[in-house]
């Protein structure tokens, strides 16, 4: 559907995004993983035209966006950083307005409808500046669809909304694949977001693809990292080296670490125990999260992974 | 292109400060006319320049067709400040409010959404201009009555007074609201331009009303070198040129040639330059607005 190829933006001397490559399926929830500033933000405003490319090409259903005469734009529905609207008009007129910028003739079944279906329509007449993050979220979400897009690009939509929010907003981006066969793009700081309800992930850091796949893929229990915290971390680890676990020891200064498949955590916690070790903590992690836990703490070169 | 603009007008519709300008229009106005209505006296202010020179019957001079005159003379300096008020918020606003990239992530060309901007900044400001000849010419016309309209002009050292017959006057007032609407345009598209730039709408508001007053200063300094080579170029020295319909031509016996003026060639040029300043401005804004990278 969407095909991303050596895309560059540069802002004078800086580069904001390094070639740049990635394909998005039909029906992919596509998950755009990277730490703050890694140039995810600048990568989906160039998808949407907000931000012209120096150099690259973005193709949607094989045409180049840079001559389409904006069908991708009449067939996406975005929200950006936070939703956006007139707060000095009502929920009614933002999406009217937006509805027919999208161009399509709205009647007032369609506009309720949709209120309706974000939870806003018994607030259909108050103006959008009375209203509550979650509802203005809400009502982005609202305007986003209204004309029924095929694709779907949210940046950071949780940014901001408190636990249920977070909770209603995953709910919906699964509705909104699942149900209605919507391909979605969704960009996040947090991995575990993204691993819940992508099904398709590219790590970016420092405006550069680190690694693209499929999230069960990139994320197979068999590759997981395992912390373990005891009283006496130095004893456990040379004993632990007298046994099958001597292959699966990382050394750290810190902590014990293994590296192993994730259903073998109840099996090395049998073994310490059995060796009289007293755990005090336990922290299985999959290597890629380990990985991406080291970008965000070492803004130094880091190597492209590899699974 | 008409439903976006409908949308346009409906949002400026709705916004308070859109109504700013037609209250202070109105009060102006009002002010102005309770004032002379509850004592003419005040024509002796007016009148202080060319009463050694001139007799003149001040109970005569005070109608409505004067009475708008006036109003004109003092607000049409004023009311630019009004028009950036609504142009200058035109794209900035949409950036302060977030709304600017999600207008340009809809299937519309970005010209089409500046070129839409600028018609209903121009609207609003021929709507100011009607909402001002209501109050001005014909509220005053109901209050103080019709009669000959005397001009008040000073040309070089000397003072003139010229007097246009009441039937010759009413196309007069169409003709220089519509040159005030050329004029002010050229307001709106500098403020518009200025928008393009800024992502909060104080920014081309205040940077639009610093130029007019800037540039007025400069059109009105009495320097050779300036007045030959700075004045000309200058939008602010065509703002008052609506006046020339009122400087009525005269013959070699210095009686009034009905339906003439006395320097229509001179009114022309200043239409033209007006609109090529709005050519350039707007021009600008749509170079710069196309290839702007929205970052807000």
């Amino acid at each position: 559907m969407l095909d991303v190829k050596d895309l560059n933006k540069n802002f004078e001397d800086f580069e904001a995004v390094k070639n740049l490559s990635f394909t998005v399926n039909e029906g992919d929830v596509y998950g755009f993983l990277g730490q703050n500033g890694a140039g995810k933000s600048t990568t989906l405003r160039m998808l949407l035209k907000l931000i012209k490319p120096t150099s690259g090409k973005i193709s949607f259903s094989g045409k180049n966006i840079a001559n389409d005469n904006n069908e991708m734009l009449r067939q996406t529905g975005a929200i950006i950083e936070r939703p956006d609207m007139y707060k000095f008009l009502s929920a009614y007129d933002n999406v009217n307005i937006f509805a027919k910028l999208s161009g399509i003739k709205p009647t007032r079944k369609l506009i309720m409808d949709q209120l309706e279906m974000v939870g806003l329509a018994d607030r259909f007449d108050s103006k959008a500046k009375t209203y509550s993050q979650g509802m203005k979220q809400r009502l982005g979400i609202a305007i986003a669809l209204i004309h029924a897009p095929k694709l779907i690009i949210l940046d950071e939509p949780t940014n901001g909304l408190d636990p249920q929010g977070i909770a209603d907003m995953r709910n919906l981006i699964l509705r909104l694949s699942r149900e209605m066969g919507k391909t979605v793009i969704v960009s996040s700081h947090l991995l575990s977001e993204i691993e819940v309800i992508a099904n398709r992930m590219i790590i970016i850091h420092k405006g550069q693809k680190i690694v693209e796949g499929n999230v069960s893929a990139l994320l197979d229990p068999a590759d997981t990292v395992v912390e373990i915290n005891t009283t006496d971390n130095n004893a456990a680890f040379l004993q632990l080296q007298n046994t099958s676990w001597q292959s699966h020891l990382q050394k750290t200064n810190k902590t014990l670490r293994l590296k192993m498949n994730k259903a073998d955590v109840p099996k090395i916690l049998q073994t310490l125990i059995g060796m009289q070790v007293e755990i005090l903590s336990v922290q299985p992690r999959h290597s890629l999260e380990e990985y991406f836990l080291s970008l965000t703490n070492n803004d130094t070169h880091v190597e492209p992974f590899t699974n | 292109m008409w439903s976006l603009l409908q949308i346009e007008l409906y949002k400026i519709s709705k916004r308070p400060r859109t109504y700013i300008a037609f209250l202070a229009i109105a009060g102006i106005v009002l002010i102005i006319q309770a004032a002379f209505k509850a004592d003419p006296g005040y024509l002796n202010i007016l009148l202080q320049n060319v009463g050694d020179t001139f007799e003149v019957d001040k109970g005569k001079v005070i109608n409505g067709y004067f009475m708008c005159y006036m109003i004109l003379n003092t607000l049409l300096i004023q009311v630019p400040i009004l028009i950036a008020l609504v142009a200058g918020d035109a794209i900035s606003g949409e950036a302060n409010m977030g709304t600017l990239r999600l207008l340009l992530t809809k299937p519309i060309s970005r010209i089409k959404i500046i070129g839409v901007k600028f018609l209903a900044s121009i609207i609003y400001t021929v709507a100011l201009l009607i909402f001002m000849a209501l109050l001005a010419l014909f509220l005053s016309m109901a209050i103080f009555g019709v009669d000959d309209l005397l001009v008040f002009r000073a040309k070089g050292d000397e003072s003139q007074i010229l007097q246009i017959t009441k039937d010759d006057i009413m196309w007069r007032y169409f003709a220089a609201f519509a040159y005030a609407a050329v004029a002010l345009t050229v307001i709106a598209a500098l403020a518009l331009f200025l928008s393009v730039f800024a992502e909060n709408s104080i920014g081309p508001i205040v940077a639009t009303v610093c130029i007019v007053i800037v540039c007025t200063i400069i059109s009105n300094l009495n320097i050779p070198i300036i007045d030959k080579n700075i004045r000309p170029w200058l939008f602010t020295s065509y703002l008052v040129g609506w006046k020339g319909f009122f400087y009525i031509a005269i013959d070699e016996e210095n009686v009034p040639i009905k339906g003439s003026m006395e320097n229509w060639p001179a009114i022309r040029n200043s239409l033209f330059i007006l609109l090529a300043h709005i050519a350039v401005l707007f021009g600008g804004a749509v170079w710069f607005f196309k290839r702007k990278d929205i970052l807000t």
